[in-house]
């Protein structure tokens, strides 16, 4: 006769992994993970089992092939005998110029906005809460066609501008051109230009960079810097002497005066439009799709980004502001010095979410014919190749790395303004 | 090992293959649907009427194949596709043909794996300008705004066009036709291009349609036909001769009023009778009963009725037979024997 009653004894059996607390969890989540697996190995098989079925492997290849068809706004040099990944390129980058100046005048926009709804003045905090919910609750892609439709039937066509007595006449002493079919407003030229850097020679990513452009935005940014450089010695020269030496005009020396010297000698001047032929020539030309998706975009946005500055602004207590106030402060200044800096630290983070948002709502730009990289890779390419599969795959990679820029971005900005706890 | 699975995986794919071809017929009898995708609204060609009951030269087809297959042209249900969408509804059995002015070209055919069964209208791409600009040649288009159906062929021959003349232009991308002729009658564009039927079909819509004139200059072949998806060639037969059983009605002479009288027996004409099925077995043949082509013709009428009817000179539209007559007058419609 044997006792059999050691407590110690590690006698497992298979129905522990399910009666046993100690492993019934993990049993559950092996298996789920199995079943998660299958399902995407399912997914995959069948996906390649039904393209190898239609003779449609999975291929790149299309890439290198010539597009064929014209971008009317490029913002490099391209051909209609260029490849697919330069018609990618040439909407890449057509996102990313509306995304950005989309969140600038958005940000803008908004925190003016946002402020303005909590002033005490009625009227002022009134228009703006009409102006937030009659933006937010649209839906943006109505707003895109709308701000569309008000430019093409309001603004006149190039047309009207012939003849002995025009109907329409341009704008800004004859230098801005506002038609039904973009504006053009005049370019900076250079009669002395120093020329081009060309990078990537012949291959798909070719881009060349005007020196010109380089020299005045190293001299511009430096003059910056040496500003900031003077207004530092002035804070050293008060901190010590109690008295701070007048630099004004030496910091706006150092920014500008240089950069005017340069302008100067590589002859900078102004190109006009013209009205040739069909259209106007010359300039600078905004066509109204991009108007259209910048504007819809920055005041859907705003409205949004006007919410996130109250919210942030409501959040520091009111203390701050009678502490600011019985300090002597006035209003403006403890917006600017003592509510706006902690406010950041709550308007930031859904800040972030906005221009992602942003960002990716202006894939709706062929709405308004604005060919974005929606428009070429995932349109027009899609399109003439059939490659669905993989121009929404490289889409879906493309906005997702511009996602994860605009976030790590922010997020280091988040980082510099956040509370510092020591 | 790496052989194994890729056998493996072929024969898998080759009974897949198998199960899917043929499918399509039996999926639209089960179903006593026909799904079918159409333009979003080209008058004359594919349009909801006052009734909201889809009318117009490509509708015609998809309502004789229903007819043919389902004995009711009635029993389809029309997908609006635009020149972007079509391809994807129709790869992915959203929709099981397509009857939307789309151009046969060789790589739709070989890289998008399309069949295309058919030719039912021989067009080419023109240009739409306003007659106040004073133009009467597209050779004078040099610098011109052109608004243009963007993911269609006629955006690659308006590149070429432009190209080979040495000429520049501006390209507006525009989704839809009613776009197009908003941005084109607002003077945003000084051309609108698309296949000349369109542009006739689109002018027709304007409130003067003698303001706007359409170019001399043909620059491109497209012709136009219903298509289905590689790989189930059934289908892609009953749709071929569903679309030559009204041509060769029109050649025979059987109309949509005549043809419940020559079904009736067998008469003279023994080609008519292989058509109408009084003789031989050819429905038979295409998974069908004997009467398919009969419904047909007597649903939408012969393709001369059908032409007639929707964009012919009697119409709005007013299109002449052109290169769309018959063979024996001098036209490119031709349908291979009924035997």
């Amino acid at each position: 006769m044997t006792t059999t009653t050691d407590p110690h004894q590690a006698s497992f059996r298979l129905s522990m992994l399910l009666y046993d607390s100690r492993y019934r969890s993990m049993t559950i989540q092996i298996i789920a993970l199995i079943g998660f697996l299958t399902l995407l190995g399912w997914l995959f098989s069948n996906t390649a089992n039904n393209l190898a079925d239609l003779g449609k492997e999975p291929s790149f290849r299309f890439l290198s092939e010539p597009a064929g068809y014209d971008i009317n706004q490029r913002l490099l040099e391209y051909t209609n005998r260029d490849t697919h990944m330069r018609a990618a390129l040439m909407g890449l980058l057509n996102t990313l110029l509306v995304a950005a100046l989309g969140c600038v005048t958005a940000t803008i926009l908004g925190v003016i906005i946002g402020v303005l709804r909590l002033s005490p003045n009625w009227i002022v905090s009134r228009l703006s809460a009409v102006y937030v919910e009659a933006f937010r609750n649209v839906p943006v892609l109505l707003w895109i066609v709308f701000t569309m439709a008000i430019l093409i039937e309001t603004l006149p066509a190039p047309k009207a501008f012939r003849g002995e007595t025009p109907e329409a006449t341009m704008k800004l002493f004859d230098s801005v051109a506002f038609t039904n079919r973009g504006t053009y407003i005049p370019e900076p030229l250079f009669s002395n230009t120093l020329g081009n850097l060309h990078f990537f020679g012949e291959s798909s990513l070719r881009f060349d960079v005007s020196l010109d452009l380089i020299l005045l935005a190293v001299l511009f940014f430096g003059g910056i810097f040496a500003s900031i450089k003077i207004k530092r010695r002035a804070d050293r020269i008060q901190e010590q002497t109690g008295d701070r030496p007048t630099t004004w005009y030496w910091s706006l020396g150092v920014i500008f005066v240089p950069t005017l010297i340069v302008m100067v000698a590589l002859g900078f001047h102004l190109g006009y439009p013209e009205l040739k032929g069909f259209n106007f020539k010359g300039g600078i030309y905004m066509r109204n799709s991009l108007i259209a998706l910048w504007l819809a975009l920055s005041l859907y946005t705003a409205a949004f980004i006007a919410e996130i500055v109250r919210a942030g602004i409501l959040a520091i207590s009111k203390g701050q502001t009678e502490a600011a106030g019985a300090l002597g402060l006035r209003p403006n200044r403890t917006m600017n010095l003592v509510v706006l800096p902690q406010a950041l630290r709550v308007i930031i983070p859904p800040l972030i979410s906005n221009y992602l948002n942003l960002t990716k709502n202006s894939s709706l730009a062929i709405a308004v014919g604005y060919m974005d990289i929606t428009g070429t890779l995932g349109g027009i390419t899609m399109n003439q190749t059939g490659r669905e599969l993989e121009t929404v795959l490289l889409l879906m990679l493309v906005y997702l790395a511009i996602s994860l820029t605009i976030s790590a971005v922010m997020n280091w900005y988040n980082e510099s303004v956040k509370l510092k706890e020591r | 090992m790496k052989k194994t699975v890729f056998l493996g995986a072929l024969t898998v794919a080759g009974l897949a293959a198998g199960a899917s071809a043929a499918a399509t017929l039996d999926d639209v009898k089960a179903r006593g649907k026909l799904n079918c995708g159409v333009a979003t609204g080209v008058p004359g060609f594919a349009a909801p009427d006052a009734n909201g009951r889809w009318e117009g030269f490509d509708v015609a087809v998809c309502r004789a194949v229903a007819a043919a297959v389902l004995g009711d042209s009635d029993a389809v249900e029309f997908v609006p596709t635009t020149g972007k969408t079509r391809f994807t509804a129709l790869a992915s059995g959203e929709v099981d043909m397509l009857a939307r002015n789309t151009t046969w070209t060789l790589s739709r055919d070989v890289d998008l794996k399309f069949t295309f069964v058919g030719v039912n209208y021989y067009d080419g791409q023109g240009f739409l300008v306003n007659k106040d600009l004073g133009v009467s040649s597209a050779k004078e288009l040099d610098g011109a705004t052109v608004c243009i159906q963007t993911g269609t062929t006629t955006e690659l021959n308006l590149a070429d066009f432009f190209r080979t003349n040495n000429m520049s232009y501006e390209p507006v991308p525009i989704e839809t036709q009613a776009e197009a002729l908003q941005q084109f009658n607002a003077g945003a564009c000084d051309s609108y291009t698309t296949d000349a039927s369109g542009l006739a079909a689109a002018r027709s819509t304007f409130e003067d349609p003698s303001s706007a004139i359409i170019m001399p200059e043909i620059i491109s072949k497209e012709p136009l036909g219903p298509l289905v998806r590689h790989g189930d060639n059934e289908w892609g037969d009953v749709v071929r001769w569903t679309l030559n059983a009204l041509v060769t009605a029109e050649e025979f002479g059987v109309t949509s009023t005549n043809v419940a009288e020559l079904s009736a027996a067998a008469g003279d004409n023994p080609e008519i009778n292989r058509l109408l099925g009084t003789e031989g077995s050819l429905g038979e043949m295409l998974g069908l009963d004997a009467d398919w082509a009969r419904r047909a013709i007597a649903s939408v009428g012969n393709y001369g009725e059908v032409f007639a009817t929707n964009i012919g000179e009697d119409t709005p539209i007013g299109l002449a037979r052109g290169l769309n007559a018959q063979w024996r007058d001098g036209g490119l419609i031709y349908s291979p024997p009924f035997r």
